[in-house]
């Protein structure tokens, strides 16, 4: 479903995504749509659900529960968002058009990949845990806590995230 | 304003949003593609299984869809593959780096009202504009 929602608004075509981005030049606004769209429809059930003790086939909600807004964020944001508007392609588009062997989206999706293997070597040398992206919060109402995973990663959870600026 | 398509943009969002309502509901888990592919690259066990369903499953709606709108997979020229490739590592990059994309944090973690996602939504939008903006004006469109 979350494949053709993406192909049929357009996400998959690096064209309209670089046609809305191209906000001085031949402007398209159709994905801000795409976005409006999805966010309207995810809105209320997303408010709703999390109201619930858990998921229906879960015992417990999968969050995270980072909360600073730190220098890391706006940094990788920003080059995330270089990046989208060099390729015309983000992660979710890159896998359908590659589940159809699109070549460019074959090719940015393995550059994905190693541009993220490459950050994950990065973190591991800088903090020596996985990335904190890994690390979800165990957000639970009246399910008693378990903890899960390796070992060292509850201690990444409540270590403090890298010593950048950060502001609240 | 050219190639403006609404509906299909509406529809289309609307699909994602409602996707993602499910995955929420059913599993409670965001989703968030940059996440669900960057932390396979973690592997849990716990946290395998369903990432690459999803993943299959993301796949396999490319495949269903293509022969209805084969438009949706067309190449697109005015970029190399140079360049995709260092689009692609930048992406790979600033995804982990910011803890999500434009699933993760513009569809999924801006319902939930979380400052970060507004923030860095705005930020990438910002940037992927400014990108936009660098090849149009130095590279004449094609980079």
């Amino acid at each position: 479903m979350f494949a053709l929602g993406l192909g049929i608004s357009g996400m998959t075509m690096p064209g309209k995504v670089i046609g809305f981005l191209d906000v001085f030049g031949n402007w398209d606004p159709s994905l801000a749509l795409v976005m409006l769209g999805a966010i309207g429809v995810h809105l209320l059930p997303s408010i709703w659900t999390l109201r619930l003790d858990s998921p229906v086939l879960d015992d417990r909600f999968h969050l995270s529960s980072l909360q600073t807004i730190d220098r890391r964020l706006v940094a990788g944001a920003a080059l995330f968002g270089l990046g989208w508007g060099l390729a015309g392609f983000c992660p979710g588009p890159a896998v359908v058009a590659a589940g159809v062997l699109q070549p460019q989206a074959v090719v940015f999706l393995v550059a994905m990949v190693g541009g993220m293997a490459s950050w994950e070597v990065v973190l591991r040398v800088r903090v020596g845990a996985p990335s904190r992206a890994g690390v979800l919060s165990e957000q639970t109402r009246g399910i008693p806590r378990r903890q899960e995973g390796a070992p060292g990663l509850s201690s990444a959870v409540a270590e403090e995230p890298l010593p950048l600026a950060r502001w609240n | 304003m050219e190639n403006f398509t609404p509906y299909s943009a509406l529809i289309g969002g609307a699909l994602i949003g409602l996707a993602a309502s499910l995955m929420l509901w059913l599993n409670g888990r965001v989703t968030g593609i940059s996440g669900i592919v960057g932390d396979l690259l973690v592997p849990r066990e716990s946290e395998v299984g369903w990432r690459v369903a999803f993943l299959a499953g993301l796949a396999l709606g490319g495949v269903l869809l293509l022969p209805w709108a084969p438009q949706a997979f067309d190449p697109f020229p005015d970029r190399s593959t140079g360049a995709l490739v260092a689009a692609g590592l930048i992406v790979g990059v600033g995804t982990r780096m910011g803890n999500g994309c434009t699933s993760g944090h513009g569809v999924c973690g801006i319902p939930r009202g979380s400052t970060r996602s507004i923030i860095a939504t705005i930020t990438f939008i910002f940037t992927g504009g400014l990108s936009v903006w660098l090849v149009n004006t130095f590279f004449g469109g094609v980079l």
